[in-house]
């Protein structure tokens, strides 16, 4: 989930190719449409987007999807800068990512 | 009044912090989004060298999506250096509309993640005024912060430019419930420092749901 939609349905189809089945959203409305119709094992969120911050829609995504495992990505300029802006800094990536990154990050949090 | 520099120094440094912070946050989305489509390239590549063919038009489709992102981190960096270029000159003759355009385009990510759109009126001539760039800029800046939390539902704010008999004003207008106010002060001594150092009138007319920055004339400058 991403409100830069170049991205997040770029990204999605990649990890398509890499065999992991990815849906996407750029918005929080569809995010929570696809939650309900589907049973996912983690979700992806941009930290920032307009009107909703991730880690609400994380908060609003949990009350949906049970036992939803959670990455979060940002535009945040480093780490550090990150960090400093987050309490919940715990799976994240800093954009630009590099895909076999978010791959060895999805597998850590999901536990495999 | 007294001003205090060092408070209005800290003050300018924190909004040249907070433009740089959004900026660098703009250029990271585009160069995503740059990224995901360089990968899918050499995605597509590899299943190319397996045997799997590459449709040309994806490749197009795949291209002019980076050339508008090369686009949009051109306009992101024109804009960055133009701000930057604002602390030149302690005063300068400018136009008072682009000086707005400018804040507006380096506020537009700030506006958007609070569902705010900001535009400019439409001016008939150019507005010229001599002012501090920099200081008036932190200024309109910080009106907007505070405007964004009083634009009501409508989740539009308009700013007009306007010569005045005597010098300039700036009008940040479609305040629905700024007579209601924000939990937070306005305007607070960041504000008033800023109108010091720049000769300004800050106002706020809650019946008409506007915010005025009324530019006093400099000594020896015209308005023009």
């Amino acid at each position: 989930m991403d409100d830069e939609i170049e991205f997040v349905s770029t990204l999605a189809e990649r990890l398509s190719l890499r065999g992991i089945e990815a849906d996407w959203a750029n918005s929080a409305e569809k995010a929570f449409e696809y939650a309900e119709k589907n049973n996912y094992d983690l979700a992806v969120l941009d930290v920032k987007m307009p009107r909703i911050g991730g880690i609400e829609l994380k908060q609003s995504l949990e009350k949906i999807c049970e036992g939803l495992r959670f990455i979060y990505l940002t535009g945040h300029g480093s780490e550090a800068d990150y960090r400093a802006g987050s309490a919940e800094a715990v799976h994240y990536l800093v954009k630009p990512v590099h895909i076999d990154a978010l791959i060895e990050k999805m597998k850590e949090t999901l536990g495999q | 009044m007294a001003l205090n520099r060092d408070s209005t120094d800290t003050v300018g440094i924190r909004f040249f912090g907070k433009v740089t912070a959004s900026v660098t946050h703009e250029i990271k989305n585009a160069l995503a989004v740059i990224n995901e489509n360089a990968g899918l390239l050499e995605d597509l590549t590899v299943m190319s060298d397996r045997g799997v063919p590459i449709d040309p038009e994806r490749l197009k489709v795949m291209a002019k999506k980076i050339l508008t992102q090369v686009q949009r981190v051109d306009g992101i960096v024109k804009n960055m250096n133009g701000f930057a270029h604002s602390v030149d000159e302690d005063e300068k003759c400018i136009d008072l509309a682009e000086l707005l355009n400018l804040v507006i385009r380096l506020a537009g990510r700030h506006a958007a993640m609070r569902g705010v759109s900001l535009e400019m009126a439409p001016v008939d001539g150019a507005v010229m005024v001599t002012t501090v760039p920099f200081a008036l800029e932190n200024l309109v800046w910080l009106c907007l912060e505070y405007a964004m939390g009083v634009c009501g539902n409508g989740k539009r704010i308009c700013l007009i430019p306007e010569k005045t008999t005597t010098g300039a004003r700036i009008r940040i207008t479609r305040l629905e419930s700024l007579s209601a106010g924000t939990a937070d002060p306005f305007p607070t001594e960041r504000e008033t420092s800023l109108s010091g150092v720049i000769g300004a009138d800050l106002a706020l007319d809650a019946v008409a749901g506007e915010i005025t920055v009324t530019l006093l004339p400099k000594p020896g400058a015209a308005a023009g």
